[in-house]
């Protein structure tokens, strides 16, 4: 089908030989990529490959030094973003850019107001925005409402609303699916299918090869600034592309060595319950354990993981960790071996105007001076060696984490629990938004840890939340599941594949575990 | 250094000059000379670089830098506190208020004229760390935003300071040395052994102690964390709460040391009315020293360094002769002009 569009079709955007350069590094270096009226392109590589420099040089954020773009076979140079919306490219960011105390009406005619004489003409607006939102089939999204009320996934249907709207026959979509739930990304699926048939093009960023092998017609690779690859989606596996991604081979992805299953319990909860999420958990998780949290956005995995980190208090029930009863805060936990890394890196993860070595010693500045001092010089001698371990691409522990890559910031997010040497590791979407290749190293990470060193570290225990299902079969032992509030009992991950955990998720019961 | 770390710093190290805080600390440095320079040209017969008039610019700053260290604190962890004007005001009126307390027959301070001294300093101090520890309790046990919380504290504490003193100014019975801890001592032929006006000193001792406080203990790393992401703070277990408590109080501690400052700077009476607006001129100076109000950035040799820059641009403007309303242009301008190049500079680094 595709091989026929490019066939019987000019391409809608053509790029040849684009090249950025910021200072030294060249950020794009000879570009070349075409897409098709009613074709869905996957551009994929790792974080650092290009794609939000190309996205930008689409969009008129920045103006490539050298290179050529046409649209429909005229040149095409965009001095800013409203150039480039005029010549038909919409633009959906990872991080909507709505105005959330805004109606959906008005933020679909946002900067394109529909007027009577100075005023605003309500009744032209709502047909519009009524329109556009039939257009791609969200008729049950009321103009008027104000968008901060609407789910995130439905805030981003109103984004594309928006541009369709201003006719747009390119839809850059960067990481649409990353703060989507399964059923959500179904419908985004249908929505792009239906603009599909519309004879839209579409560009698709993501980092999930399954969303790319499910959406998209074509796929094409950046490494390094360069394109180096480009395949129908058909005739290639997720193993190839992650090869081409990476530019070697990956080996087993998903490390998970033979570990003891008989170790001590270190943390144990029974029937606890959060103030509105979760309404009972009860879970066990032993030393050298890696147990897995399987559940949609919403239904309370979080808070669970928060309300045993004590970020959020415990309406009842009980937590154990290791000796300790009770509830505790988060101070507490530290000191008892218990470290979190959170979901959200910018908004609650990291400091990210801070150093590498500040965001590192955070939780534990015992030690780093005499009595409550603290000095640079021993907190930067004690992260090199997890700079070193974690292989953190920096200038070095006094760099700001503000200029890290996603990947790279998380590694610190991580290395953090490494140097307040805790023994039982919460991970809530420990890759969620990262790069293959950090990715990877998460995986063996956490596979070392739960395996110890003989003699050397004890085996740790592992709790990990992931919307990523392949992750969870890959790393886990145990999984669990959350649906409406509820913890459902862990089982041994053999038992488990996508399809069950998709039906136990969403509320079914599972046949025969 | 490690191997990894070596590679990578060749690939980024050009940014990373920008970055460093001695880049920071120095380019206002060099604007502090330059506005120095400025009226030093300007002003006519030299008058400006005298000793005098230095130490002037020295003792009209202390009030300011002073206050601005607590400052400081504060708006590293992205609040504000708008009361300090206030916080001055009511320690300046404690103070004469104890050095007033009457006998029977005449004064307390006559009977006991070393203790009565101490007692006035100490209960003006105790005044002021009151106050901020209120702005800091109110903020986080009330969950209200600071700027909020210190608005209305700003009337609440100027209100008491004029109730106190029955909205007159108090003119204690005798002098004391607190009177006279911001006289001038290098043009004075009796305390040119101090070298400078105790008041400077006090500010010297204090900005290095904060210095200290904020760059190499627990507590300065808890301050710039919970500025620069709070919910990062919880999570890797900081009392967030305890800890903003701690900085209002300290900033409320470091305006009652500007307050004896001003005591002396205003011949030593109670003057209820005292300090009008100075959290502005302090929130300026941190500013200037490179303070953001979004948390997470400033230091106090750069608050420090603001506070001079604020007091030479109005010294300097009176010295010139401009009219009041010419200085306070001039001054609004800076403070625009240094944020906004502040900002250009960051922008840099983020491309």
């Amino acid at each position: 089908m595709p091989t026929e569009v490019q066939n019987s079709k000019k391409p809608f955007l053509k790029m040849r030989g684009i090249e950025k350069r910021f200072g030294a590094t060249r950020a794009l270096r000879g570009i070349e990529l075409e897409v098709y009226p009613g074709e869905v392109l996957a551009l994929v590589g790792e974080n650092g490959a290009g794609k939000s420099t190309l996205m930008k040089v689409i969009s008129g954020a920045h103006q490539a030094d050298a290179g050529e773009m046409w649209i429909e076979g005229r040149p095409y140079q965009p001095k800013n973003p409203l150039n480039a919306r005029h010549s038909g490219i919409g633009m959906i960011y990872q991080e909507l850019s709505l105005a959330s105390h805004l109606s959906v009406e008005e933020n679909i005619l946002l900067g394109s107001e529909l007027t009577r004489g100075p005023f605003i003409n309500r009744k032209a607006t709502r047909a519009k925005a009524r329109e556009a939102l039939a257009e791609i089939g969200l008729t049950d999204v009321q103009p008027d409402t104000k968008v901060s009320n609407l789910s995130i996934a439905r805030q981003q249907m109103v984004e594309i609303a928006r541009a369709i709207a201003l006719d747009c026959k390119l839809l850059v979509l960067d990481e649409p699916t990353s703060s989507l739930t399964q059923s959500d990304i179904e419908q985004l699926f249908s929505l792009i299918r239906r603009l599909r048939e519309k004879q839209i093009a579409i560009i698709y960023i993501s980092h999930f090869l399954e969303e790319v092998k499910t959406i998209s017609d074509r796929i094409t690779v950046l490494r390094d600034g360069e394109s180096v690859g480009d395949c129908q989606t058909a005739q290639v596996g997720p193993d190839e592309i992650v090869s081409m991604m990476v530019g070697r081979d990956v080996g087993d992805l998903y490390p998970r060595s033979k570990r003891d299953g008989d170790a001590e319990v270190v943390l144990e909860i029974k029937d606890m319950a959060g103030v509105t999420k979760p309404k009972s958990c009860s879970l066990q998780l032993k030393r050298g354990r890696v147990l897995g949290i399987c559940g949609l956005v919403g239904t309370g995995r979080t808070e669970m993981m928060r309300a045993i980190f004590g970020l959020d208090p415990v309406k009842q029930g009980q937590i154990r960790i290791g000796l300790f009863d009770g509830a505790a805060s988060p101070a507490r936990r530290w000191q008892q071996g218990v470290g979190m890394v959170s979901e959200d890196r910018k908004r609650e993860g990291l400091a990210l105007n801070l150093s590498i070595a500040d965001n590192l010693t955070l939780p534990k500045l015992d030690g780093l001076g005499p009595g409550r001092f603290v000095t640079p010089g021993r907190q930067h001698k004690a992260s090199s060696p997890l700079i070193e371990k974690m292989e953190v691409k920096c200038t070095g522990p006094q760099q700001k984490m503000s200029s890290l890559s996603g990947g790279n910031q998380q590694k610190v997010a991580i290395a953090r629990l490494l140097h307040a040497d805790v023994d039982v590791l919460l991970l809530d979407e420990p890759t969620r938004g990262i790069d293959v290749g950090s990715k990877a190293q998460i995986y063996k990470l956490i596979d070392e840890l739960a395996l110890g060193v003989d003699g050397k570290t004890e085996p740790k225990a592992i709790l990990v939340i992931s919307s990523y299902l392949p992750e969870l079969l890959g790393i886990c032992d145990e999984i669990a599941v959350m649906a409406r509030g509820e913890l459902q009992p862990a089982q041994p991950v053999s038992q488990w594949n996508e399809e069950k955990l998709m039906l136990a998720a969403t509320g079914q019961q599972t046949t025969g575990n | 250094m490690s191997n990894l770390i070596k590679e990578n710093t060749k690939a980024i190290q050009k940014g990373s000059i920008w970055q460093s805080g001695w880049v920071n600390l120095l380019s206002r440095f060099v604007a502090l000379i330059v506005v120095f320079a400025f009226f030093a040209f300007l002003v006519e017969d030299g008058k400006f670089y005298t000793t005098r008039n230095l130490e002037n610019i020295a003792r009209q700053s202390a009030v300011y830098a002073t206050a601005a260290l607590g400052m400081t604190l504060v708006i590293i962890t992205a609040g504000i506190d708008l009361s300090v004007g206030s916080i001055i005001a009511i320690t300046v009126v404690g103070i004469a208020w104890v050095l007033n307390l009457p006998t029977d027959d005449g004064f307390l301070i006559n009977e006991y004229p070393v203790a009565m001294p101490i007692l006035a300093v100490l209960g003006g101090m105790l005044f002021a760390t009151l106050a901020g520890l209120l702005n800091g309790a109110l903020t986080v046990w009330l969950r209200l935003t600071p700027f909020i919380v210190t608005l209305g504290t700003m009337g609440i504490i100027r209100g008491l300071a004029k109730g106190i003193s029955s909205e007159k100014d108090i003119y204690p019975p005798t002098d004391t040395w607190i009177g006279s801890v911001m006289d001038p001592t290098i043009t004075s032929q009796s305390r040119s052994w101090m070298l400078l006006p105790p008041g400077v000193w006090i500010l010297i001792v204090g900005a290095l102690l904060a210095s200290v406080l904020l760059r190499y203990t627990r507590f300065g790393r808890h301050v710039y964390a919970i500025g620069s992401n709070e919910e990062t703070a919880r999570l890797c277990g900081v009392s967030v709460g305890r800890t903003k408590i701690m900085v209002y109080a300290l900033a409320g501690f470091f305006a009652g040391l500007a307050g004896i400052m001003q005591f002396s700077f205003i011949g030593g009476i109670g003057q209820p009315t005292t300090g009008v607006s100075y959290e502005l001129f302090v929130i300026a100076a941190v500013v200037i020293g490179g303070g953001s109000l979004m948390g997470g950035e400033g230091s106090i040799l750069g608050s420090v360094i603001g506070a001079l820059i604020i007091t030479i641009l109005y010294m300097g403007g009176q010295q010139m002769g401009w009219p009041k309303w010419v200085q306070d242009m001039v001054i609004g301008g800076i403070i625009i002009v240094a944020v906004a190049i502040d900002q250009l500079r960051h922008r840099k680094l983020m491309t």
